[in-house]
């Protein structure tokens, strides 16, 4: 059976501005949950600690939403992401405390041994443990499975192929985590972490299922960073089209996604120019919010802002650059 | 004033040049581990004495150093440190093992110049609290959060294996050395080929109504002091004011001593370490006169 992870409350907050409430939890946790959902991934956008002036603070502090998730979910295991550099190991035990049982840690898909003491901390704890390559579009199916390797060894349970940027196409995926499953063997399994940058989250985890993973991200009404990522309940949907078994009840995320996730998103999430601009450009998804801050403050194209963080090949966590792109933009303006 | 580096790996071999041309510091020793060690080999074609015996060596001449930099492993400085302090040797700590007192020159160096160990916290610290004090030395600071973008080939093992380090060490000194209430630390390490330059950008919390001019003429100042012993230590832009906060950006290139020049990270650990060692030197120079 497929294992899905719903990322909204998570992911999601970046779209939301990291604005969260309890009640958003409460509400969106327990719909989904009801609809089978194995596991609900909730924190910052940018993983635990990651409230600050660089991603923007969070309207409720995130260990008292995952506290709300954990307490409000019946079956689903409660998922926490940290990126090492922006969290640190305490803020796994507190989430621990909290009820979180899967700590997931993501690196830039060139930098996994940052990771190495968190995986250790969190298997000796007994939380399951997840790694993200993040920005996978941008090394080889080898330089990704070699990487992967390096967290399997450290003790993470199922290594991600993370398109941060929505920008990879069908058989790059498939390339990818098909290079993942060989190197892993049995030591990990594969998961799949798609955005729909480039309108093909949907049909990138297919492939990406078909190449072995046996764990795939969607998020509710693709409530997520960018043009959102794959739409949980369409890739529910495509898979009993395809006969693979997830456990989750269409129905049910159907109605989740329209009455319960819909009302809490700020506006829906589209394919339109500055998305696209992203999985073309390969730009991290998170920076879509940012870049249009920025615009606004220095009356400079968000576009062009997220072209040039292509050109200057930002990774996840520099935010901070988009503010002095957008002075640079501004000064060849003048 | 006679100087064993401890550590033979890229920081103490960068530092080497940069004592070797101080006026008041004479590098005398290179203390390592490893035969192979392309700094020792270095360190000998300068004229250092080496070894790879470890600091058990060092300690066994008939000559001491006044001074020892180390820069090995927080581990071991902590093991060191005390062996130092009996022989009478000063020690300034690249490591994060934080024996001693933390030391941002431009900051509180004249605080700490007769301690026996100074710690120099982490690169990202280096360049990023004196900014902080800048603004806080003039308006009150309830929050500050600094973000450091290093090369990833500049980041070694030591770094990688321990980055809760990095960003724990970093937050504690922007909070005790910058002023700030509470600090916030975060890394980003970036594979781009070729390598970027280090880049920082320091974020403070500021009250409304704080008078821009005054905190814009402070970041400056601190901006020449760091420069003066940092030379590739610039700000990118003016200060950018928001409401309630101000944001600066930085970059440092290195000196190219014998990291290349995008490795800002390392060089401005070594420019710190030369610019504490040479105020002790002072210091002792001062003591001497007075006396």
């Amino acid at each position: 059976m497929l294992r899905l992870t719903d990322t909204s409350l998570r992911d999601g907050s970046h779209h939301k501005r990291h604005q969260f409430t309890v009640d958003d939890v409460r509400s969106i946790v327990g719909a989904l949950d009801e609809a089978g959902v194995p596991v609900i991934e909730v924190a910052h956008g940018d993983g635990l600690g990651g409230s600050s002036f660089t991603y923007g603070f969070s309207h409720t502090p995130e260990q008292e939403l995952i506290k709300t998730a954990a307490d409000t979910a019946r079956s689903a295991k409660i998922a926490v992401l940290m990126l090492p550099g922006v969290g640190v190991k305490d803020d796994i035990l507190v989430a621990q405390d909290n009820g979180a049982s899967i700590c997931r840690i993501a690196t830039h898909c060139t930098e996994a041994d940052i990771s190495v003491q968190h995986f250790g901390l969190a298997r000796e704890r007994g939380l399951e443990t997840v790694g993200f390559l993040m920005m996978s579009h941008s090394r080889p199916p080898e330089a990704l499975a070699k990487q992967a390797r390096i967290m399997a060894d450290a003790g993470c349970q199922c290594v991600y192929v993370v398109d941060s940027a929505g920008a990879l196409v069908l058989e790059q995926v498939s390339d990818r985590v098909s290079a993942l499953v060989g190197e892993l063997g049995d030591d990990a399994q594969v998961g799949f972490h798609g955005h729909e940058n480039l309108g093909l989250s949907v049909a990138n985890s297919v492939a990406a299922v078909r190449a072995g993973a046996q764990q795939i991200d969607g998020s509710v009404r693709g409530f997520g960073a960018g043009a959102g990522n794959t739409p949980l309940e369409a890739f529910v949907g495509v898979c009993d089209k395809l006969g693979f078994s997830t456990g989750v009840d269409f129905f049910k995320i159907v109605d989740a996604a329209e009455d319960v996730v819909r009302p809490v998103m700020p506006e829906e999430c589209l394919l339109d120019r500055m998305a696209l601009m992203m999985g073309y450009a390969g730009v991290y998804s998170s920076f879509l919010k940012h870049a249009y801050t920025q615009a606004a403050r220095y009356g400079v194209s968000g576009a062009q802002i997220l072209v040039r963080a292509g050109e200057r090949k930002l990774v996840g966590g520099q935010e901070d650059q988009l503010i002095d792109i957008a002075l640079e933009l501004s000064r060849e303006q003048a | 004033m006679k100087a064993a580096i401890v550590g033979s790996g890229n920081i103490g071999t960068d530092l080497m040049y940069k004592l070797v041309r101080s006026p008041v510091i004479e590098p005398r020793w290179m203390v390592g581990i490893d035969s192979s060690s392309e700094g020792l080999r270095r360190a000998r074609e300068a004229g250092l004495e080496t070894t790879v015996e470890g600091v058990d060596w060092l300690l066994r001449q008939d000559e001491l150093p006044d001074i020892v930099f180390e820069a090995t492993s927080a581990a071991v400085h902590a093991a060191n440190a005390p062996r130092y302090a009996e022989a009478g040797i000063r020690a300034v700590d690249l490591t994060p093992a934080a024996v001693g007192p933390y030391v941002v020159p431009p900051v509180n160096l004249g605080e700490h110049r007769e301690a026996p160990n100074l710690n120099l916290i982490t690169c990202g610290g280096q360049a990023t609290i004196p900014m902080v004090y800048a603004v806080s030395r003039v308006v009150p600071v309830e929050y500050a959060e600094i973000v450091a973008s290093v090369a990833s080939v500049s980041a070694g093992p030591g770094t990688r294996a321990n980055i809760d380090e990095f960003t724990r060490t970093t937050s504690r000194g922007i909070e005790a050395i910058g002023g700030a209430q509470r600090g916030k630390a975060i890394i980003v390490l970036n594979p781009a080929d070729p390598p970027m330059i280090m880049r920082d950008t320091i974020f403070c919390a500021i009250p409304e109504g704080a008078p821009v001019d005054v905190i814009a003429d402070s970041i400056d100042r601190m901006a020449a002091d760091i420069a003066s012993y940092v030379p590739g230590y610039r700000l990118l832009s003016e200060p950018q004011f928001d409401p309630g906060r101000v944001s600066i950006f930085v970059e440092i290139e290195g000196a190219g001593d014998f990291l290349p020049a995008y490795a800002g990270n390392l060089d401005i650990m070594t420019a710190a370490a030369t610019k504490v060692g040479e105020e002790i030197a002072h210091a002792a120079v001062d003591r001497h006169v007075t006396a």
